[in-house]
């Protein structure tokens, strides 16, 4: 089964009928159209490409032009996408996918692209406890050690260290989707989701 | 697209409560389940705050119970708030009135809100 490509709108809560309070990130999924089929035989692979939004025409390429046309488009989509499907799937070019894809209650995996937080210590990034702040100690928060000494003689590889933190794909497994509303194309996801407002995610069963 | 958030979160939003606002004493419908049985559970008190926005806004009414300050924070926008009665506006002249948490007694009191109402 495909899935969506959507825009991360924001989060807000909702309160179920006993009362609960749930958070949940508002996405705008779809609609979005199957532009193209792949299949064992023509790409060596399953998949279904998935088209989302609208490129303005003089931004568009003449071959993105032609490739959307093949699926009966009008305009290029603004984003491609390709989802894993079974084989056999009953799915044409010129498709439309929406909301109507999940339902309320069921568990989805959210891809996006995480907050970009630049380059970041190693407290922040990787979660280290630096020292304590006060009873005498000097401010630090530094990686300390950098492992055994001379016997490698070098740092092992993958020593977390400071660096860029963030503006990473992400996914999220196992979130409900809490509620869908197929008039206005959105999803109401449990929680967080990776990515700023108007950030593009993937939604997948 | 915040736009979206806003007429979600209006949609959601009750408007069957009446207008309190902090220094008003009211009284909360608070509906607790037990068991399969459903009852409603009066929570009288000053409001103190009203903070938060949209469907994250809450209030907390504080009453003396047994010589004891007990406070209680509700989300407006829950189901599980019945309702809410008005006893008493009070003229007050802040938004928070966390300075009542020190007080107990007579300097605990609130002005009755006049409001001036023709004929």
């Amino acid at each position: 089964m495909p899935g969506l490509i959507g825009r991360k709108i924001g989060m807000t809560r909702v309160f179920t009928d006993e009362g609960r309070s749930v958070p949940v990130t508002v996405v705008e999924a779809g609609p979005c159209t199957v532009v193209q089929v792949k299949s064992q035989d023509s790409d060596g692979y399953e998949a279904v490409q998935v088209g989302y939004g609208e490129r303005k025409h003089k931004r568009s390429a003449r071959a993105e032009l032609g490739h959307a046309a093949k699926a009966g488009l009008d305009a290029a989509p603004r984003l491609l996408r390709e989802f894993a499907s079974e084989q056999g799937g009953a799915y044409e070019p010129g498709q439309e996918l929406t909301v109507e894809l999940f339902e309320a209650g069921q568990r989805v995996k959210v891809t996006g692209v995480s907050k970009g937080r630049g380059f970041q210590g190693v407290v922040k990034r990787h979660g280290f406890a630096g020292r304590p702040a006060s009873h005498g100690h000097p401010m630090s928060r530094t990686p300390g050690s950098m492992g055994p000494g001379t016997d490698p003689s070098r740092v092992i590889k993958g020593k977390k260290l400071p660096g860029r933190m963030g503006g990473k794909s992400r996914t999220i497994r196992n979130v409900q989707v809490v509620r869908i509303d197929s008039e206005r194309n959105l999803l109401f996801i449990r929680g967080g989701v990776p990515g700023s407002r108007n950030s593009y995610v993937l939604i997948r069963k | 697209m915040a736009d979206i958030l806003h007429q979600l979160d209006m949609e959601q939003a009750r408007d069957d409560l009446p207008d309190f606002a902090p220094g008003d004493t009211i009284k909360v419908l608070y509906r607790v389940r037990e068991g399969q049985k459903e009852r409603i559970q009066v929570f009288e008190g000053v409001c103190l705050v009203r903070r938060g926005s949209g469907m994250g806004e809450t209030f907390t009414v504080r009453k003396i119970s047994g010589g004891i300050g007990v406070e209680r924070v509700f989300p407006v926008h829950a189901p599980t708030v019945g309702g809410v009665e008005i006893v008493r506006r009070g003229r007050v002249r802040r938004a928070k009135l966390y300075y009542l948490r020190g007080l107990r007694g007579k300097a605990a009191r609130i002005k009755e809100k006049r409001t001036f109402r023709p004929h």
